[in-house]
């Protein structure tokens, strides 16, 4: 039971690096991007036909798709989102979920259907022995670890950086923020920008672990969403904690039947709905 | 009478297709201290939030040292110098006292006002500067308010109903530390439906009255009567 929790913590990694930029443009904009997990697959799929056509470490690729995934967050969010962003929240589901189904389309005309990966050398499956029968993969503890970087980074961004105030101040009040000089426009499209560079990463990793496939964004926006939920809005501990959460009762679901593990996930997630709608680890106000 | 500041002709505001300001003019010179009086809907946040650009109107119907700024966005006014206290002060709730203060320099104006400067002139805040701002009384708010718009170092500060849900011994404090703002010549224009704090603070007086100056003149010579009338209608 013991390798079964340390694997879900493993995959609640690269749930929370799924979530984060969710967390993000939520807690911002309270802005919900339908679109989410088909950009993960988008990532995913832009590092494989990278991969393919100049033989690059799929390291690397994070260098080139990370900066490439700020400057269209920042784009898409100033050009696009910021003109649906309102009392309504109507018109920016409308959008993100038409880009969702665009985006499935695109990818399978692209690519076809057919589930593909991003080569790693083998590294996708190099384990790490931590004595005795527990062994873990070496790619899923540097998925951890990056996702504790990108939340630490992102909880110190926000308390301690200009840019992190700025968050916060169109977050609380905008009008305010505004009367302070801040353009909200400009700070909104920051937040995605961070965002999209989070997906990035998020789709990067999601093609070396296991497979990528067009139609495979719904599933992914729901387990990013069901961390984002389970930890409690507006804290990004709290969504590294939702996703570490949602992996351990996934793995524990396929512990006892393989065919067990995501709707475990998902009755886990209704649970805490249930009793706990704030989420485990909600924002307490000052 | 002082060189004209900020000159508005003819101003009229809407809220979608409902009017709420008719034909408002106003002057405000160097250096003054101007109240403005008026009922609950009479239209003085609705002026305030046109001078501060939180309302669109005509660009020519607001002019600040002759450049027409209405319809600007609040952004580029704050740095053009105006900055505001809005009504029910409307802290960042996710902040602390200093990082509320911290926001108002957003606009990064030269001048004499820093978070020194704010904390000799509310001292208390120095003492609560990491304290969440939600955890303060309400003059405390209040002063955390006022010295995040001093912290844009403004030519013009905008005061709207500061009083508002305070004890009287905390306006009292409030007013008080207006002489200090007012010191180096800053121009200040409050907003307040308390006639007599407003008669008291300010060198002129305008009445709103159904989003129409209704009246007009120097605070000492305006008689309790004349106020009356303009402030109730009647």
């Amino acid at each position: 039971m013991i390798e079964t929790v340390i694997h879900g913590i493993l995959l609640g990694g690269l749930y929370s690096l799924f979530a984060l930029g969710l967390s993000l443009m939520f807690g911002v904009m309270r802005l919900t991007n339908i679109a989410h997990g088909d950009q993960i697959v988008i990532s995913g799929f832009m590092g494989i036909a990278i991969a393919a056509a100049v033989n690059i470490n799929p390291f690397l690729l994070i260098l080139l798709l990370v900066p490439c995934a700020l400057v269209s967050g920042y784009a898409f969010q100033y050009f696009v989102l910021n003109r649906t962003i309102g009392k309504d929240p109507l018109p920016s589901l409308v959008i993100t979920f038409g880009l969702s189904i665009i985006a499935q389309n695109l990818l399978q005309e692209i690519f076809s259907a057919n589930p593909r990966a991003l080569d790693t050398g083998g590294l996708n499956t190099m384990g790490l022995n931590l004595g005795g029968d527990t062994v873990v993969g070496v790619l899923p503890l540097i998925i951890l670890v990056c996702a504790i970087a990108c939340t630490f980074g992102l909880q110190w961004m926000f308390a301690h950086t200009a840019l992190g105030r700025s968050f916060r101040a169109v977050s609380d009040e905008k009008d305010i923020a505004e009367l302070m000089g801040l353009n909200s426009a400009r700070v909104y499209s920051m937040a995605t920008a961070i965002a999209f560079s989070l997906v990035a990463l998020a789709g990067l990793f999601q093609s070396m672990r296991t497979t990528v496939s067009p139609t495979d964004g719904p599933n992914l926006l729901l387990f990013a969403f069901e961390s984002v939920i389970i930890g409690g809005m507006g804290s990004f501990w709290g969504t590294f904690l939702g996703a570490m959460t949602l992996g351990v009762a996934q793995q524990v679901g396929f512990h006892f039947d393989p065919g067990w593990g995501i709707w475990f996930g998902h009755l886990v997630f209704i649970l805490i709905l249930a009793f706990r709608p704030s989420g485990l680890f909600p924002k307490t106000k000052g | 009478m002082s060189t004209a500041l900020v000159e508005v002709s003819n101003l009229n505001a809407f809220y979608g297709d409902a009017q709420v300001l008719f034909d408002v003019n106003f002057r405000l010179g160097e250096g003054e201290t101007i109240g403005i009086l008026g009922a609950n809907g009479a239209g003085k946040s609705t002026f305030m939030k046109s001078l501060t650009g939180l309302v669109k109107v005509d660009t020519n119907s607001i002019r600040l040292r002759g450049e027409a700024i209405g319809g600007n966005a609040a952004g580029e006014i704050v740095r053009k110098g105006i900055a505001m206290v809005p009504e029910g002060r409307r802290l960042f709730p996710s902040m602390s006292v200093e990082e509320n203060l911290l926001m108002g320099g957003f606009a990064k104006r030269k001048g004499k006002w820093n978070l020194q400067e704010i904390y000799k002139l509310f001292p208390i805040l120095k003492e609560k500067r990491n304290q969440p701002s939600t955890s303060l009384s309400g003059g405390q708010q209040q002063q955390v308010a006022i010295g995040r718009a001093l912290m844009s170092n403004p030519d013009i500060l905008l005061c709207d109903e500061i009083s508002l849900g305070l004890a009287p011994v905390v306006i009292k404090d409030i007013y008080d530390s207006l002489p200090s703002i007012t010191a180096d010549g800053m121009t200040v224009v409050v907003v307040e439906q308390d006639v007599n704090l407003a008669q008291r603070c300010s060198q002129r007086l305008y009445c709103f009255q159904e989003g129409r100056v209704a009246l007009e003149g120097k605070s000492s010579e305006l008689s309790r009567d004349q106020i009356s009338e303009a402030y109730f209608g009647i």
